[in-house]
């Protein structure tokens, strides 16, 4: 057991580790992090992707004693305040999403891809993206809710409909 | 539209209804109307009412309206991701006359929602929200009545309107001045003011998800992410095979970890402790020996097996014993294998157990809070008001959380650790322990006269199910049987039950008669169908993919129908060949680059929610058509990983092109299941365009044309 320093949506962390415990149950147990679900724990499915250093990042087979001083940043610290960040904005009003499960770790997963390419095409989503499952089968409303953000983004509108 | 046997676990029982006195002690004071099941079932047959009848359907409702004019509406259904908190919001507001934000849906608790059967058969639409009408129209005029009371108005002047009672004078009461300090209760008459469907205001419209925002912030709490004070975590060590039993057991070092807890009870072993980490080491360090029978059936001898082994008294086949009449130009025969897929939920079974007093509460995700309930009181002889289900909206089901193993898991530890108890299960438990779409074999034998029209069809399906098996074509001649099996592997409901395999049979043979015949695949249908609503969906689908030339050369074009549930639906498939090479196992020597799909469910409550229930479950269907297949041997699964069990990811996923046929003049059928069902005979069809294709699923292009 060792003591882990983390940096967790702007804020120091500590928490008492084996190095090989994956970042997801810290982050849910330890942290009370919710929000990146557990869907599989072999890093297949991507229901708990997070961002690290902004490049997302599979959290259950993420072991704590690999993340060092890399910025963790979660779908809690996403939005600011009430303002949604332009991907969820976009799932919302697409409804790209039907249980909900898969709906954080895609989120963030479109984050982390928009962050290198600000101008996916369809097939770069699909492509990027095809690490994570969503089982309810809402993928082209996925792959339209990105595209919707990513222009959005580009242009820094924030012109954003209303609900 | 009644359940088949997979739907159906346990036998029901005698229910008595709750007395007014409790149901307003429930709520205090306000307005409620209760739908009892038995209204429903005097109302939907005419007949007379039937006092505690054991065969009473599940359609209880509870709706009652606070003095603030907030409006509870209490049901025992489940939100599994197919969009009722949502819809059934829309039916109580569009006949209550208010805004869908004053609605909140109590869904689910089994203390505080009546009975109800369970969230299955597609059924919450078509018999649910009709309830939920009745009892808000009932409560309008309720409403109407306070007022022409207090006003002394005649209450034909008075209209309900935006959550107010509306006189022609101008004078209005919210429905909160007009429940205050009441204790109103009515029940439903005989012929309760509902809105014909043409009326319709918030019905039919694209309402969003009542609480889609809680989904895109990860707000929202799913069962394994409740936290209960003093929690402990739990985690069961599983047999090493199926149809395994505990021999020894040495515990010695997970006892010696600190806060650790096990379990031996029976062949049940497990542990608590104070994290989910802790628990996981505490179940790797404690060794078990078990002891597993040998020679189980395998996913290569099962179809076999199936056939070999009836459940109950075997029944002569029907392609064995039909007698082709006089006039049979030329006989076709096919037999096809269902193989076991898995549901793969994302959000895997879990619970969170909490004993108090003899009283258990659980939180768990299920289809069945009453049935789980059952279990619970079953498992640890206690009466069922002992017993408290709650069911968080769900991470998805397909008809895969019907039981309640991992409510009686975290409820033994729990009970054991003197603390609450989350119990999370692996994927590897979801895969293996859970249950299966169930394997089938089908065979069919047909004739067809000099015509060629089809006069003689027998159709076997072994083990597979009984849903969707009669054949919706025009043929004099049709013995259909479904013949029960003996299962090695654990077995149950599944989205769309049998529907998706007969329909994968049936349409697979149709497609195949006529391709020998030398008839157009649309024609040869629509010569045997008598039924307007499967012609117009064929007819839609073919005209929008260009039926019958594929856009580019090399590809082929494929087209099946359907309908189950009430609900009617055509699928098209345009597939494209690849040269072998990669892929594995789950290479299928093709690529399906378009999907079109017609879909008529009669009136259309949210056509925005159910669009994306019909993509979803064309995505579903490529699953089962294209990949998924479970496979196993000596009691072990050799795919029971998200690795190595293929479910439709991004890449796999066509264009989808989706009709949504709007039947205003018809009642709302279901529609969360019933769209899936002709995706793999088109596919299998389309990709007969390119070459052989075997005869089982998924679908396998064998050698190219």
């Amino acid at each position: 057991m060792a003591r882990y320093a983390l940096r967790v949506n702007g804020q120091n962390r500590e928490v008492d580790a084996e190095p090989g415990d994956s970042l997801l149950s810290i982050l849910r147990e330890d942290f009370g992090l919710t929000g990146s679900r557990f869907g599989c724990g072999e890093g297949q499915c991507g229901a708990c992707t997070v961002l690290l250093d902004g490049a997302g990042a599979r959290s259950c087979v993420t072991r704590v004693g690999s993340v060092g001083a890399k910025a963790i940043t979660t779908i809690e610290a996403l939005a600011e305040g009430d303002r949604l960040h332009p991907v969820q904005q976009a799932f919302l009003e697409v409804e790209a999403f039907q249980c909900g499960y898969c709906t954080s770790g895609m989120v963030m997963a479109a984050v982390g891809l928009l962050k290198t390419n600000p101008n996916p095409s369809e097939s770069d989503i699909a492509r990027l993206m095809d690490r994570s499952v969503c089982r309810c089968g809402t993928y082209p409303r996925i792959v339209q809710a990105v595209r919707l953000a990513a222009g959005r983004m580009r242009t820094g509108s924030s012109a954003i409909g209303g609900e | 539209m009644e359940p088949e046997r997979y739907e159906l676990s346990e036998a029901r029982r005698y229910r008595f209804e709750l007395e007014r006195r409790d149901f307003m002690r429930l709520f205090g004071s306000g307005l409620v109307v209760m739908v009892a099941a038995a209204d429903a079932l005097a109302q939907e047959s005419g007949r007379a009412r039937p006092q505690g009848r054991a065969d009473t359907p599940d359609l209880a409702a509870w709706l009652h309206i606070d003095e603030t004019g907030r409006v509870h509406v209490c049901t025992g259904k489940v939100e599994i991701g197919q969009n009722i908190r949502t819809s059934l919001a829309q039916t109580v507001a569009d006949e209550l006359r208010v805004p869908i934000a004053s609605i909140t849906m109590v869904m689910a608790d089994t203390d505080k929602t009546p009975f109800d059967q369970g969230t299955f058969g597609s059924l919450t639409t078509p018999r649910m929200a009709p309830q939920l009408a009745k009892a808000a129209a009932t409560a309008r005029e309720m409403l109407i009545d306070q007022a022409a009371a207090r006003w002394q108005a005649d209450r034909a002047t008075l209209t309900a309107r935006d959550g107010r009672i509306v006189a022609k004078d101008g004078r209005a009461l919210a429905y909160g001045e007009l429940t205050k300090g009441q204790a109103l209760s009515g029940t439903i008459p005989a012929a309760p003011a509902v809105d014909p469907r043409d009326k319709w205001q918030i019905r039919g419209t694209a309402i969003k998800k009542v609480d889609g925002r809680d989904f895109v912030t990860g707000r929202h709490q799913y069962t394994p992410d409740l936290v209960r004070p003093g929690m402990l975590h739990g985690r069961v060590v599983r047999a090493e095979g199926y149809g395994g039993t505990l021999v020894s057991v040495d515990d010695a070092g997970a006892r010696a970890m600190a806060g650790v807890t096990v379990v031996r009870d029976g062949d049940f072993l497990g542990v608590a402790a104070p994290s989910a980490r802790a628990a996981a080491r505490a179940a790797t360090a404690i060794q078990a020996v078990w002891h597993v029978p040998a020679d189980q059936p395998s996913s290569e001898t099962i179809y076999d097996y199936l056939k070999k082994h009836p459940d109950r008294a075997s029944t002569p086949a029907a392609v064995d014993t039909i007698q082709m009449p006089a006039g049979v130009a030329r006989t076709f025969a096919a037999s096809y294998r269902i193989p076991y897929i898995a549901h793969v939920p994302l959000e895997p079974r879990a619970a969170v157990a909490e004993w108090q007093d003899g009283k258990v509460t659980v939180w768990t995700g299920t289809q069945r809070p009453f049935g789980v309930r059952t279990e619970l009181a079953e498992a640890f002889r206690i009466p069922e008001d002992r017993v408290r289900v709650i069911v968080p909206d769900t991470g998805s089901g397909y008809g895969g959380k019907h039981t309640g193993d991992a409510a009686i898991e975290a409820a033994r530890l729990a009970k054991a650790a003197g603390k609450p108890v989350k119990l999370v299960w692996t994927r590897e438990e979801e895969f293996a322990w859970a249950y299966f779409r169930p394997a089938g074999v089908i065979d069919i034998k047909s004739g067809v006269d000099a015509s060629g029209r089809i006069v003689a069809w027998a159709f076997d399906n072994w083990n597979s199910g009984s849903s969707g098996i009669q054949t919706p074509y025009d043929i004099a001649l049709k013995p259909t049987v479904f013949h029960a099996s003996k299962t090695p592997l654990r077995q149950g409901s599944y989205r769309a039950l049998a529907a998706t395999a007969n329909h994968y049979a049936r349409e697979m043979h149709m497609d195949e008669m006529a391709r020998a015949l030398g008839v157009d695949a649309v024609e040869f249908r629509v010569r045997h169908l008598k039924d307007d609503r499967m012609r117009d969906v064929l007819n839609a689908v073919a005209r929008k993919i260009g039926w019958p030339g594929p856009s580019a050369a090399g590809r082929a074009l494929g087209i099946a129908c359907g309908t189950e549930k009430g609900g009617y639906v055509a699928t098209a498939a345009e597939v494209s060949p690849v040269p072998s090479g990669g892929g594995g196992k789950t290479a299928t020597g093709f690529k399906v680059e378009r999907i079109v799909i017609a879909f008529e469910c009669g009136a259309i409550v949210n056509p925005d929610g159910l669009k994306n229930q019909v993509e979803g479950s064309v995505v579903q269907g490529l699953g089962g058509a294209l990949f998924e297949a479970v496979e196993f041997a000596d009691g072990h699964l050799r795919n029971g990983t998200m690795e190595q069990y293929r479910v439709p990811r991004f890449r796999d996923t066509p264009v989808i092109e989706t009709m949504l046929l709007d039947r205003r003049d018809l009642p709302s059928a279901g529609a969360g299941e019933s769209s899936m069902i002709a995706v793999a005979p088109a596919i299998g069809s389309a990709v007969r365009g390119l070459g052989k294709v075997d005869t089982a699923l998924p679908i396998r292009l064998l050698s190219s044309a």
